[in-house]
């Protein structure tokens, strides 16, 4: 089983989980330096099964069971990283970040700015809506923390990038907050290498080549705008689908070289739409290239109101496919 | 204490407690000249408390203060300049103009850590600085304070909950100075003594007067040499008033005069000169070395501190993210072998066992629960007791071991 040792042979298809344990095991391989911390990380292995043998691997004092207090175990990890290790703090679901939203966003985050004390941690937990977790299970809260000066903020949305991208986190020297959709863990698989990689931080990826319009997404969305981009292509419109992948700092260089290309941009993303990074986007599409635009910048998003737990109301609630289809048609038609 | 201090670490002690208000004094003429760009704390009538405490710790340890710890700052050798600087906003600064008062820290050499506004959250992070040293093999201390306000912040709790589950060598000083702002501590807190907070987390704790820099010390020395064999965290609370307002601003007329005057009759320095000449340690020659030596050392840091320029503007662009190895290079000092920590020697067995119970899959081992066919409840393990220094008067406590006293009795004797 690849998870117990870390390492996959080339060509196995492995899942988005999958490929986080490996990334965990990888670095705590690598460097001593780097411990997990979290609510059930250890004896359970992980409300998700995420951590699952790391604790047999590293034993006690790497692998850290914590007591249900988010603020205390965000917190203690940034001390550990003033003496130079390098925590993964595990949220066992990332609506619960937000217990500790003034350790992340006072203490962890203006460290470096304020007194030159740099942070090098990794908080990630699961994310995101459509596994009907209601509405303290199935948050997107990236957007409070990508207000944040001084943080990193990475949402993947393949295997591939998953596993690099942790591994990038976890070397990096500042505080990066990971998130994990959820909805991913099991569903979406890919091949992974067999050697040690890394994806850089704060690069965007085309994953769709097109020339009518921009669909710009991230995390399970992405997904949900490669497949409105195969319904669009049957009604000869070529979009082209970008990954965000890193939310802060964001990738302006790819957003623009697309957007001038195609001249018409529409964002997708889970997260709710006031104040979602769709604003952040059509702002800085504003600044640096209103004249390429032949089109308003359009959003599909999810509802302004809390996530839902009905499958009806969350459906309703959630962005799909269909809705990317006819916004990218009307956009399509300017 | 183990044995008494050297003439040398009486007069450190006093020395230090005589620069605390030196540089707080100066800083109050700073501020009347209009030199200090925000607010303006004072720690007049706590020095003992920072500089007993942090007097007690081995340069390699770890402290984080909160405003009213310029004492423990200064012993733990920063220097004067750097607190006039940081209040001054001034590009020479810890913190080069970004932030003020006691807001600075020092990773690399003295190991500061700098607090925030917010109250209660060095608690967590000092236990995962103790954390990582144990982890290292360091065998250090981390040491921070609180006052009677901040005790209320939940992080408070969960921070020495998990110093106290961790067992990390952790020491935590609440001062107990009566006021939180203009709030009284009864409207703070239900109880008596706030040591006792240290009983919900099964974790030691002391009672201490805070005016007294002996008791203080003695107290922190044993807390420190406690944390640091492994036992635990600690908790003391030092008692003593708050003399100024909260900040300068603030002219404390919430205060009642009766309060006011019975503590300042008890003024930690005057106090301590009275022991220090009663036991020939410091004669009005002495004294007077001191304080030419503190003034001519305060009048060269103010004036290095006045020459250094603001911070140019486009300063405040730089340094949101550390960009690498060019910026700092992290590494993690060990002092035992990496081997422990990596596999196979980190290992653990998957299975647990609970007598009784059987086993279960998860590698309990020692973490396995406490009343899952524990032979003796939790409930019937002796609570551990609280120890008290409070009415040890300076000499006593000078001469020889505080002797520990539950807390439950030093309150029924104070009634």
């Amino acid at each position: 089983m690849p998870g117990t040792n870390g390492s996959a042979p080339s060509g196995t298809q492995v899942t988005f989980l999958e490929a986080i344990k490996q990334a965990m095991f990888e670095e705590m391989e690598r460097d001593p330096a780097v411990i997990l911390m979290g609510e059930d990380v250890g004896v359970y292995g992980g409300a998700f099964k995420t951590s699952e043998g790391i604790l047999e691997r590293f034993g006690w004092e790497r692998v850290i069971d914590t007591p249900i207090s988010e603020s205390a175990m965000i917190g203690a990890a940034c001390g550990m990283s003033y003496l130079g290790l390098r925590p993964i703090v595990e949220m066992q679901f990332i609506d619960f970040i937000v217990c500790a939203f003034n350790q992340i966003t006072n203490f962890v985050a203006k460290g470096h700015y304020l007194w030159n004390a740099p942070a090098p941690m990794v908080v990630r937990g699961p994310s995101g809506g459509g596994v009907h977790g209601g509405p303290f299970h199935s948050a997107n809260p990236e957007m409070y923390f990508v207000h944040t000066p001084g943080l990193k903020v990475i949402y993947p949305s393949t295997p591939y990038d998953a596993k690099g991208l942790l591994k990038a986190a976890v070397r990096d020297n500042n505080p990066v907050l990971f998130f994990e959709h959820k909805f991913l863990y099991r569903r979406i698989k890919g091949e992974l290498p067999a050697g040690d990689y890394t994806v850089p931080i704060g690069k965007a990826v085309v994953r769709r080549q097109g020339k009518h319009l921009t669909i710009i997404s991230y995390a399970a969305m992405m997904h949900t705008s490669l497949e409105a981009g195969e319904a669009l292509a049957k009604e000869g419109i070529e979009a082209e689908v970008i990954d965000l992948r890193t939310l802060l700092p964001l990738d302006e260089e790819t957003i623009l070289n697309s957007v001038k290309k195609t001249n018409k941009c529409l964002v997708v993303h889970e997260d709710t739409k006031t104040g979602g990074i769709a604003g952040e986007i059509a702002a800085i599409l504003c600044e640096k290239a209103f004249g390429d635009l032949d089109g308003p910048l359009m959003r599909v998003t999810s509802l302004d109101t809390p996530v839902p737990y009905a499958p009806t109301l969350e459906e309703y609630f959630l962005p799909n496919a269909k809705k990317i289809f006819s916004a990218a048609k009307e956009l399509a038609r300017y | 204490m183990k044995k008494e201090l050297t003439r040398q670490q009486y007069l450190d002690l006093y020395y230090y407690m005589r620069l605390n208000r030196a540089v707080e004094e100066m800083m109050v003429k700073l501020f009347r000249q209009n030199k200090i760009v925000g607010g303006l704390y004072s720690s007049l009538g706590q020095e003992a408390i920072s500089v007993g405490t942090a007097y007690a710790l081995e340069k390699k340890d770890w402290l984080a203060p909160m405003i009213r710890n310029i004492g423990a700052l200064l012993v733990k050798g920063v220097r004067p300049r750097d607190v006039f600087m940081q209040h001054m906003a001034k590009y020479d600064s810890p913190t080069k103009g970004k932030d003020g008062t006691s807001h600075f820290g020092d990773l690399d050499n003295l190991h500061i850590v700098s607090p925030i506004s917010m109250l209660g959250d060095l608690i967590p992070v000092m236990t995962g600085v103790a954390m990582a040293g144990r982890y290292l093999g360091q065998r250090i201390v981390a040491m921070t304070w609180i006052g009677d306000g901040g005790s209320s912040t939940g992080v408070f709790h969960e921070g020495l909950n998990f110093a106290a589950v961790q067992k990390a060598p952790f020491v935590l000083i609440l001062e107990n100075n009566l006021w939180a702002y203009s709030t009284p501590v009864r409207k703070q807190v239900p109880l008596e003594n706030l040591a006792d907070r240290a009983k919900a987390y099964g974790i030691e704790s002391y009672i201490v007067d805070g005016n007294n820099v002996l008791a203080m010390y003695s107290t922190a020395k044993e807390a420190v040499e406690q944390a640091r064999a492994g036992e635990g965290p600690i908790l003391i609370e030092a008692k003593t008033f708050r003399r100024m307002g909260h900040a300068q601003h603030d002219p404390a007329e919430y205060v009642p005069k009766e309060m006011r005057a019975y503590w300042e009759a008890r003024d930690p320095i005057a106090l301590y000169e009275k022991f220090l000449t009663g036991e020939n340690l410091l004669d009005a020659k002495g004294r007077k070395e001191i304080e030419e030596k503190i003034n001519t050392l305060l009048a060269k840091e103010r004036d290095f501190a006045e020459n250094s320029p603001l911070p140019p503007p486009e300063f405040a662009e730089t340094g949101v993210y550390c960009t690498g190895d060019d910026c700092h290079k992290i590494r993690a000092k060990w002092e035992r072998p990496i081997a422990e920590v990596t596999p196979p020697r980190s290992s653990v067995e998957a299975v647990w066992t609970v007598p009784g119970f059987g086993s279960g899959k998860g590698s309990g081992g020692a973490h396995a629960p406490i009343h899952f066919g524990d032979t003796q409840p939790a409930e019937t393990k002796p609570a551990e007791a609280g120890k008290s220094a409070v009415q040890a008067p300076a000499k006593a406590a000078a001469k020889k071991t505080v002797k520990a006293v539950p807390a439950s009795a030093s309150r029924k004797a104070r009634r």
